[in-house]
């Protein structure tokens, strides 16, 4: 595959992802696309951070005055 | 005991992957999230089965799985939740385009064999090298490289990806995606 011409003409699809009679073209590296898929569907979750649930959790397995005395 | 405060710390850092390894096993937030409690209250139970020196994460990653595939067996005829609460529940993404884009991989995603899903996502997402991506999952290392070559190869085909000439050596699958 040719790279770095100017002109270079973009090959039928776009690297971005977009529709075209209903098929969803995802560009010509397919690995690095799903990929980047992948990644970003992760990263939705990953962004959101640690919820309050689970640092409160760890915080009361972590204090030894309330071992055994679980609610 | 300050070790125990160091394994905590480890664990919070690692919460954030699990959730998003969690959802993408059972595709519910709330589910994922129990499931992810539970990972965390089995660590702590048996850190003394921990290994130190070894990859926490990945012993986490171990526990969640081994958790959701004993619960994913009971509930085996539960319908997954592909796209309701779950892309519901997250926050928007900057561009419609992205969103859309997204919505299909994520179908396209839950379209493929829980096996080759996970394997998938442990090495493609989660950043896990292919031996521990084979450590988490109990099976040998070719086994995962081979899923993951066929989950790519299978996602390509259901989203009819342009290029599939770049990929893989599976001719079989090039032909079928090439022809339709």
């Amino acid at each position: 595959m040719t790279r770095g011409g100017p002109l270079q003409p973009k090959k039928k699809a776009d690297v971005r992802g977009y529709k075209t009679n209903g098929v969803v073209k995802l560009g010509p590296d397919i690995k690095a696309r799903i990929g980047q898929q992948l990644r970003l569907m992760y990263s939705e979750v990953v962004d959101q951070g640690v919820p309050d649930r689970f640092v409160e959790m760890l915080k009361r397995l972590d204090d030894p005055t309330n071992r055994g005395s679980k609610q | 005991m300050s070790q125990r405060n160091d394994v905590r710390d480890v664990m919070l850092a690692a919460v954030p992957s699990l959730r998003a390894f969690a959802i993408s096993l059972c595709g519910n937030v709330d589910r994922a999230d129990d499931l992810v409690q539970e990972t965390l209250l089995r660590a702590w139970a048996n850190l003394n089965s921990f290994q130190p020196g070894t990859n926490m994460s990945a012993w986490l990653f171990t526990i969640l799985r081994n958790l959701f595939r004993s619960e994913y067996r009971k509930r085996r005829h539960e319908v997954e939740d592909v796209d309701g609460s779950y892309a519901d529940s997250l926050a928007s993404l900057p561009d419609q385009n992205s969103r859309l884009e997204l919505g299909e991989f994520r179908k396209a995603l839950n379209l493929l064999p829980p096996d080759q899903r996970e394997s998938l996502i442990l090495v493609g997402a989660s950043g896990f090298s292919y031996e521990e991506a084979a450590q988490i999952c109990g099976c040998a290392v070719g086994t995962i490289k081979s899923r993951v070559n066929r989950a790519r190869t299978r996602l390509a085909e259901i989203l009819s990806i342009d290029g599939a000439s770049d990929f893989g050596p599976d001719r079989e699958t090039r032909a079928v995606v090439n022809s339709s």
